[in-house]
Formats: structure tokens, C-alpha cells, sequence
């Protein structure tokens, strides 16, 4: 749960505005955006993601160095993505 | 003598040297230097990478209380399987709790003794199980700093704004700042510089911390989670330190703005207010250092819901969670450690959580070490 993972943004969801479906390593799921008010966002924008949630936006290269620093770090990150490949936010 | 050939597995390896480098001119000779790194991500990052192979010897980092699952209290635990066991209740967590021991029983022990209580990944999807469940009450078990508290508080509104009255938190949110002033105050600790916690800040931002470098002359510097991430802010730090200054300083500015995010920091304000103190497991009791729910959304907070029994539970003798969650002890020092307390029997809370201290050392830092005790004997 601490983890912040890094998300691509593949479209906003047009019934539901706070609500994002978002590409994390190949894992699609909707991610909450209404935390980012404010900033615009859309497809192709990478977001950090607690719990289901987005925190901040963040440019792509982070996002990519962000990435492979967690495949590196193994088991901790399978949880979360398997937690988050559980999880049908609506 | 440089301890860094030991660690040859990381990509990055000669940016690392390099900086350790730099790192090891800035070191005035006959100085110790010792620098907390607050956040248990870092601590996994140290450990993981080796990167006290890196450093000089004069240079200590010692870990911080920045592991939400390693800082509840048992007494805590207790009530949430209080809650569970109330008819009708189905409890949710995050999967890192569920095996954080109570005076008793973990939510793992709780569940097979007929306890309903379900990992999730989001407070979402506990809200979404109360609204397929109406007839239980749905309880989430919130936890952790400033990361998680916006997303627990947005949450709740979504209750509020749906109607779902079935649903609440048990609130067990903590605030960072108060724990790193409780650190500073301790009389045990000396330190000379603070790795800033990355994600925390993406909420908070960097100015709370404008207290640690005016009132206790130490530098801070947030950082990111990678090797370099770390090894760079102990270079700033350390230039810090040598030209005499003592600032608030960034490293981490690609995903921490300065301010935070001022729409988190809202919703958490509109849903929750500070406790006048709450217990932190080994470190006591620390003023306005957590959250709970404020009156006006009274119906979705469990502890007014249910009737707590809410028992101060000391921790075990064994354990010694509390020096290591303050950074006086490292993990191998206790007395537990990697015996009677292991990631399949945890003792303590910080062998639970993949944060914590001591599952972080028990998983990567103990090869590390075996590599230079053999080093040094050869
Ligand atoms: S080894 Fe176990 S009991 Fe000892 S400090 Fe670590 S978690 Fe606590």
C-alpha cells in the first residue's frame, strides 16, 4: 500500500469524470483522478497512483525510470499490481 | 578502503560509485555523520540495493517511524477484530495488516476463527462491497500517512454524496510530522540530516519541514526511492552540512511539488481533524499526531459506531519495535531478530509490512552484510 506506482492514462471516463482508466504495467484498471482537480489530464499522461488512487501527475520518463525500479524490487510490487488486478473501483 | 566493490549486481553501479565518490570528499576526517532516512521505502531501497556498501564508515543511516502497518499500536489491532466480530460486519484491509499481530491474533488468525475481514487494494473497493452487501455493516480499516488519508477522505465523501449508510472507517491515520518532532526531542538520538519521504510529500509538499531546519538546525532533503534518488540526497546533504547551511531542499522536485497537493490536503481537512494524541507502537504517545473523523460525517466512523473496548496493550518484552521505529537500535540488534521473530512469525510490526525495517533487512540487508563480514575476514 505504500508503494506509488505509475499509470498511463488511456482515457477519461466520459460518465463517470473523476474516474480514469489507466494502463499499469499492462493491468488496466479505473483509477480515481478527483484528487488532481484542477490539472488537465488525459490520454497519454502518467499519473502516480496510491491505492487507487492518483496523486500527482508525472512526466514519462519518471514514470518509465519509476517503473523498472519497481520491476527490480520483485515481490513487493507482484502484490500490489496482483492487489490492484482485485480491485473494480466504480 | 572502500566497501563498494561489494556490490556490483546494480545497473546504475558507476553513476553510484561516482557519487559515493563525491560523497566520501565531503566527509571532514574524524567526523561522524548520522542521517535518518524517514520513510520505510527508503529503508526497502537501502537494504534492497546495498547502499551502505557504498558510503564511507563515517557515514550512519539509521531508520525512521515512516512505516504505517510498523507504527499501530496492538491495542488498535485488538479493536478492529472487536469490530469484526460484531454481527453482521464484514471487515476490510489493506493486505498488509492482515498479518500484524494483536495482543492475540492477527486478521489472518481472526478469519479462521470465523471473522469476515477482506483484503482490498482501495477504500474503494470496500465501499463498493458495502453497496453490494446492504444488509452488513462494511468497515474499512484506514491506515497509513498523508499517501492514503486523501484517498480514505474521498472515500468518505463518496458515502456522503451516495447515501451508503452501511458503510465506515475505523480511523488509524497518522500524520508525519509529529512523529520526526518526537524523534528530535528523544534524548537517544543524535542526528545530522534527514532523507525526506518522497511520497508523503507529494501531499504535504516541503514546507512542514521548515521546522526541523529553524529550530533543530538539521538539514532535510526529500527524496525519490531510487539508489541514485538516495545517494544524491545524502550528497546534498552532506554539501549542506559542509558549507554550513541548514535548508529544506528537493531532490525528488520531478514528482513533489513544493506545495503538495492542496486539493488532498482539503479533502483530508474536510473530512478528518487531528486527535489530541494517539499511541504510536514503540513510540508512545505523541500529540496531535493523528487523525480521526470529524463530527459531521459521525455516521461512517466506526469508533463512534461501535463500542470500543479500546485497551492500551503493551508490547511484547521481546520486542523492541520502538528503538528501531526510533532508529536507536538496527534491526539485527534486537534480541528477536531472524529467531523467535521472522516474516512468517512476526513478533513486531516492522517484520510484517515490506517497509518495515526489519523485514527489509531480513530480506536483502542480512546478504549484503554476510558479504562484508566475509570481505573483511578475508
Ligand atoms: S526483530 Fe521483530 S521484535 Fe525485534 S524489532 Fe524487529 S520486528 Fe520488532
Amino acid at each position: 500500500m505504500c508503494l506509488g506506482i505509475p499509470g498511463e492514462v488511456i482515457e477519461i471516463m466520459d460518465d463517470h469524470p473523476d474516474l480514469a482508466r489507466v494502463d499499469v504495467s499492462g493491468v488496466r484498471r479505473a483509477i480515481n483522478i478527483g484528487l488532481l482537480e484542477g490539472e488537465s489530464l488525459g490520454r497519454g499522461d502518467w499519473i502516480l497512483i496510491h491505492v487507487g488512487f492518483a496523486l500527482s501527475k508525472i512526466d514519462e520518463s519518471e514514470a518509465k525510470a519509476a517503473l523498472e525500479f519497481l520491476e527490480g524490487i520483485g515481490q513487493a510490487y507482484e502484490d500490489e499490481l496482483n492487489a490492484l488486478r482485485e480491485s473494480k473501483i466504480e | 578502503m572502500t566497501r563498494m566493490r561489494f556490490v556490483d549486481e546494480y545497473r546504475d553501479a558507476d553513476k553510484a560509485q561516482a557519487l559515493a565518490a563525491r560523497i566520501a570528499e565531503l566527509c571532514e576526517p574524524g567526523r561522524q555523520y548520522k542521517f535518518m532516512e524517514v520513510c520505510g521505502g527508503h529503508t526497502h531501497t537501502i537494504y534492497k540495493h546495498g547502499l551502505e556498501d557504498y558510503l564511507p564508515e563515517s557515514v550512519t543511516l539509521v531508520h525512521g517511524p515512516g512505516c504505517p502497518v510498523c507504527v499501530i499500536p496492538m491495542g488498535r489491532v485488538d479493536d478492529a477484530i472487536y469490530i469484526a466480530r460484531q454481527p453482521d460486519v464484514i471487515m476490510t484491509s489493506f493486505g498488509d495488516m492482515m498479518r500484524v499481530p494483536g495482543s492475540g491474533d492477527t486478521f489472518f488468525d481472526a478469519n479462521a476463527a470465523g471473522t469476515n475481514i477482506r483484503m482490498v487494494y482501495s477504500p474503494l473497493d470496500a465501499l463498493k462491497i458495502a453497496k453490494q452487501n446492504p444488509d452488513k455493516r462494511v468497515v474499512f480499516m484506514a491506515i497509513g500517512f498523508e499517501t492514503t488519508a486523501p484517498s480514505t477522505a474521498m472515500t468518505v465523501l463518496r458515502a456522503a454524496k451516495e447515501g451508503v449508510e452501511n458503510f465506515s472507517i475505523f480511523c488509524n491515520h497518522v500524520t508525519i510530522i509529529p512523529a520526526i518532532k518526537a524523534i528530535l526531542d528523544s534524548p537517544d538520538l543524535r542526528l545530522d540530516g534527514f532523507i525526506g519521504p518522497g511520497h508523503v510529500s507529494t501531499v504535504i509538499g516541503c514546507r512542514p519541514y521548515d521546522f526541523i531546519t529553524r529550530q533543530y538546525d538539521k538539514p532535510l532533503v526529500v527524496a525519490g526511492f531510487e539508489p541514485l534518488d538516495i545517494l544524491q540526497t545524502i550528497y546534498m546533504i552532506l554539501v549542506q552540512l559542509s558549507e554550513g547551511r541548514c535548508e529544506v531542499e528537493n531532490q525528488y522536485s520531478r514528482v513533489v511539488p513544493w506545495d503538495g497537493n492542496l486539493r488532498a490536503l482539503g479533502v483530508i481537512n474536510e473530512v478528518m481533524e487531528l486527535r489530541p494524541y494517539f499511541e504510536w507502537r514503540g513510540l508512545g504517545f505523541i500529540s496531535h499526531s493523528a487523525l480521526k473523523v470529524r463530527e459531521e460525517y459521525a455516521r461512517f466512523d466506526a469508533e463512534r459506531i461501535f463500542d470500543l473496548p479500546g485497551v492500551r496493550v503493551a508490547d511484547p518484552k521481546a520486542c523492541q519495535c520502538g528503538e528501531v521505529l526510533k532508529g536507536v537500535l538496527k534491526p539485527w540488534e534486537c534480541k528477536v531478530f531472524g529467531t523467535a521473530c521472522t516474516p512468517e512469525t512476526p513478533i513486531g510490526t516492522c517484520m510484517v509490512s515490506p517497509e518495515g525495517a526489519c523485514a527489509a533487512y531480513y530480506n536483502f540487508g542480512r546478504f549484503t552484510r554476510t558479504r562484508v563480514m566475509e570481505a573483511t575476514r578475508s
